[in-house]
């Protein structure tokens, strides 16, 4: 009896230092953030907002969030609907190399950030709009559709592939039928999609560095600032990089969560 | 004459090395009650779907009102299937998967909502209109999908299997219902099915396929009582099949020597020495005197299947050829089994059906 209960025992332990060895950095720095010493020692003195005032303040700073947010926006747009288009060529069509073409789309993550950036820098040259904020959308669009592709294949993988030919057989165009009938379906999976690459733009740097020259977004001011002293205001900054994009990843859980459950009662 | 709705001449279709359809000629004409049956395989389900241009055939036509259709894609023919999984639009209410075919001809929000009200209530489910269809029963699916694909007043509609996820009393009112729906609107049914019942209830022509080829077609009582072929002995109704060689023909009757005995049967023009197949329809089989009729058979019981008011009795030989008979649960206590369970049975030459082979 008392082995099962230990065994747990021990999992919730291991899982909750495992949380607490990945949370507890983002923890002290939301705490730090808030105190208003410039150095991170303790015991704490009183509290501030002195540092989100600086940021707030900061003109480089604030056209970086700028910038970052505007190229989250249009990377979740642009892999969103290319991760469909993938998703649904895999969905609707068999053909030869298939399974050639699904890995293929969805290689990209394994690429190491530094080779990726690299070669996303060595090609955007060529092209001549490196340093540019195209430059960066691109390489994130890039990073980023699997992620999109892999979520709305999950969704369309639910969907009887008869529907679609029963609206074509009354009388729905393949276009119309895409429009009526697989969009809403998979709709929650596109916002899904759209919040979780939305995220993994806003947190990339590595790949940024390499391409945005001047233009740079948040995660690559944070990394100059780190390299150059200790500076309070990047507490700041992380707290606010970090509930940003928790709240993305947390929106694209819950409706992905809710997608499949939905499905899972109208069997 | 008119032409016929749909012809399908000298259509093949395959699936890599495998022949799914094979030469197949067939014509469906206004108004009439179509069945094509045929065991899991048969290439009937193909069949259907290469006529709603959801396949493309590999050699032949398919012609809608005399028009090659062949390239046609599948939204602009006009020929409506009820689907065997119904597919139905789930994130849709029942009214709106109704309006469906409507919306898609552009028709606008208040007349599609009155017509799909219309067919509803047609069909006995207008309290439902508003309700998720996943909601709803299989019956009541069911109806929906039919009010779905009946909304555009097709000349023609085909279904795939629409009854087999029903329970048999429901598809005992569902059959009623499809009957009075085809003669009221007057339109063609393409019917397929792996159910003789659900065949020989509702269809005005029977289309018996094997292996992608037709086998046979006639109304459902000629393909029951004058099956073309063994295998379509085999496949439809319960029958009895003895394989010989005609060995003399004396007047109108001629004698056919089987591994269980010669049988007497009605002369057909076959000479002596000629290979046939000997079919009798297990309720021509009966209970008898040994003796009573020209062709009588001993055996012994092996078991028996009950459905509703007829009883099946598997009979067997003594050189171990199974036998079935088919006798009304009523008159079964009138053949008083000895304890040991033998019995003859025998039948008259013309209940026999000869094969030539």
């Amino acid at each position: 009896m008392t082995g099962p209960r230990l065994d747990t025992l021990w999992l919730k332990a291991y899982v909750g230092l495992a949380l607490a060895f990945v949370f507890a950095p983002i923890a002290v720095a939301l705490v730090f953030s808030f105190n208003s010493s410039r150095f991170p020692t303790l015991p704490l003195q009183s509290f501030t907002l002195e540092w989100y005032e600086d940021v707030a303040s900061n003109p480089e700073l604030i056209s970086a969030f700028g910038r970052s947010a505007l190229v989250a926006l249009l990377v979740a747009a642009l892999s969103t609907a290319i991760g469909f288009a993938t998703a649904y060529t895999d969905y609707r069509f068999s053909f030869r190399g298939k399974g050639f073409f699904v890995a293929l789309a969805l290689l990209p993550p394994t690429i190491p950030s530094v080779i990726m950036g690299l070669a996303m820098l060595a090609w955007l040259s060529r092209l001549a709009i490196s340093g540019t904020i195209a430059a960066i959308v691109v390489a994130h669009t890039v990073i980023c559709i699997p992620f999109a592709t892999a979520i709305i294949r999950l969704r369309l993988s639910e969907m009887d592939a008869g529907l679609e030919l029963a609206a074509w057989n009354l009388g729905a165009s393949p276009w119309t039928a895409v429009r009526t009938l697989v969009l809403p379906f998979a709709r929650r999976s596109l916002l899904a999609a759209m919040a979780l690459t939305a995220a993994v733009s806003f947190d990339e740097y590595a790949v940024a560095w390499f391409v945005s020259g001047l233009q740079k977004t948040v995660p690559v001011v944070v990394l100059e600032i780190l390299t150059g002293n200790v500076d309070p205001r990047i507490n700041a900054i992380g707290a606010i990089v970090f509930v940003t994009s928790m709240s993305l990843v947390i929106a694209a859980q819950i409706l992905i969560g809710r997608s499949s459950q939905k499905s899972g009662t109208a069997e | 004459m008119s032409d016929p709705l749909l012809e399908l001449r000298g259509v093949s279709k395959r699936y890599g090395a495998h022949s799914a359809v094979r030469n197949l000629d067939l014509v469906v004409n206004p108004g009439e009650f179509l069945a094509i049956m045929g065991p899991s395989g048969c290439g009937k389900t193909t069949t259907l779907r290469m006529m709603a241009g959801l396949e493309q055939p590999d050699e032949g036509d398919i012609l809608a009102a005399g028009q090659r259709v062949n390239e046609v894609p599948p939204h602009q023919r006009d020929i409506p299937l009820v689907w065997q999984s119904l597919a139905l639009f789930p994130f849709l209410n029942a009214r709106e998967n109704v309006e469906f075919g409507l919306r898609m001809r552009g028709i606008g929000r208040t007349e599609r909502r009155s017509r799909a009200l219309d067919w509803l209530d047609r069909l006995g489910v207008r309290e439902f209109a508003e309700r998720p269809v996943d909601t709803l029963s299989g019956g009541q699916r069911q109806r929906i999908a039919l009010a779905r694909s009946l909304i555009t007043e097709p000349p023609i509609l085909l279904l795939d299997e629409p009854l087999s996820a029903l329970d048999a009393n429901l598809v005992i009112r569902m059959q009623a219902l499809l009957i009075r729906l085809q003669r009221q609107l007057g339109i063609a049914f393409v019917y397929v099915t792996h159910s003789q019942s659900e065949a020989f209830a509702m269809a005005d022509r029977v289309v018996i396929m094997g292996g992608g080829e037709i086998v046979q077609i006639g109304s459902p009582k000629e393909v029951y009582r004058l099956p073309s072929t063994r295998f379509v002995a085999e496949f439809v109704g319960r029958n009895n099949i003895f394989d010989g060689k005609v060995v003399a023909v004396n007047g109108g009757e001629m004698s056919v020597a089987t591994a269980i005995g010669p049988l007497v049967v009605l002369a057909c023009d076959l000479d002596p020495g000629t290979s046939v197949t000997v079919v009798v329809a297990a309720d021509s089989l009966q209970p008898c005197l040994p003796g009573e009729r020209p062709n009588t058979l001993a055996c012994s019981l092996i078991s028996e299947e009950f459905v509703g008011s007829m009883v099946t009795l598997f009979l067997e030989t003594s050189d171990g050829t199974e036998l079935k008979v088919q006798v009304p649960e009523r008159q079964l206590g009138a053949f008083e089994l000895k304890g040991d369970g033998l019995l003859t049975v025998g039948f008259l030459p013309q209940d026999a059906h000869v094969l030539r082979t």
